[in-house]
């Protein structure tokens, strides 16, 4: 049996990154608090963009423990979406664009989050990647972690509890 | 202790991100707070429906939680978070405002425990509540 020949780079890329970027920019609060992805291949890294706005505790300065939350929050979502749509992304059976659009897309919704402090976070860049410890049919367990500077200093991680879109009744 | 309260008042409307999100901060004092934060369109999670992201209700609790430690009576200064659970029970109904309020119930030298609550216009049924451990400083 001949394997198919395989897409051209670009077309995966394009593909790819499109569905991503419907996907975290069609979110306002995504927006706002200017979190972008870094993709490779499945692979998702959430990086927060420092801002003055940010800031929680101005005597530091430090970013504020509630726009850690967030940021762990929505990496943790994003991933999760990600993975859960992935193959249809591939297979072309969602299409890229209309991620957000489409009402019969939808989201893993949070049960409960919950955010170690490890250290504060500072006035820069940070970075976050969740790991999913289980999806299953209805819940998935979702680990996140933060850092700076080093990625072996941690500044907050966090885990928590998601629900998952149910499917829409099957039409046979 | 009107002191710690202008304090605590001053300190939370210096916070950047707390003006970023509008918070206000309706009551404070014997270590029980209440913020507000009126609803935004910057802050939607789910453009479909406008519902507010768990990451805005995180921040207003948050910072709630912040302000009822530095109001208890028995706390020298400053506080930051050590955990914070969040249990999101229902989408914040679009349009209204979110209201948190905290209560820290027991604070040693070290640690001060919180619980709170954010709710829109209906009281009887919480968005979600929250409940953590934060340092106490300057002591």
């Amino acid at each position: 049996m001949a394997r198919p020949r395989p897409e051209p780079v670009q077309m995966v890329k394009q593909r790819r990154d499109a569905a991503l970027r419907a996907l975290v920019d069609g979110v306002p609060y995504i927006r706002f608090l200017n979190i972008s992805f870094d993709r490779r291949g499945d692979e998702l890294t959430g990086v927060l963009h420092f801002d003055d706005k940010l800031i929680g505790n101005p005597f530091l300065p430090a970013i504020h423990g509630g726009v850690t939350a967030a940021f762990l929050e929505v990496t943790a979502v994003i991933t999760l979406s990600w993975e859960h749509m992935f193959a249809s992304i591939e297979s072309g059976e969602i299409d890229a664009e209309a991620i957000v659009t489409d009402k019969s897309i939808r989201f893993p919704k949070t049960i409960d989050f919950t955010v170690d402090y490890l250290r504060s976070g500072l006035p820069r860049d940070a970075y976050a990647r969740a790991f999913i410890s289980r999806s299953g049919r209805r819940y998935a367990s979702v680990r996140v972690e933060a850092w700076q500077d080093n990625h072996a200093k941690l500044f907050a991680q966090a885990s928590g509890h998601f629900l998952m879109p149910q499917p829409p009744m099957d039409k046979n | 202790m009107v002191d710690k309260t202008v304090l605590a008042r001053q300190f939370i409307e210096a916070i950047p991100h707390a003006r970023a999100l509008n918070l206000t901060l309706t009551h404070i004092g014997e270590g029980e707070a209440e913020i507000t934060l009126p609803y935004n369109e910057d802050l939607i999670g789910d453009p479909r429906t406008g519902v507010i992201h768990g990451g805005a209700i995180s921040t207003i609790l948050d910072t709630c939680c912040g302000a009822a430690v530095m109001s208890h009576p028995s706390a020298p200064g400053g506080t930051a978070t050590i955990d914070l659970r969040i249990d999101y029970m229902r989408a914040a109904t679009p349009g209204q405002t979110i209201t948190a309020r905290a209560t820290c119930y027991h604070i040693t030298r070290n640690v001060a425990f919180v619980r709170a609550t954010a709710v829109d216009n209906d009281n009887d049924l919480p968005v979600a509540t929250a409940a953590g451990s934060f340092t106490v400083e300057g002591n």
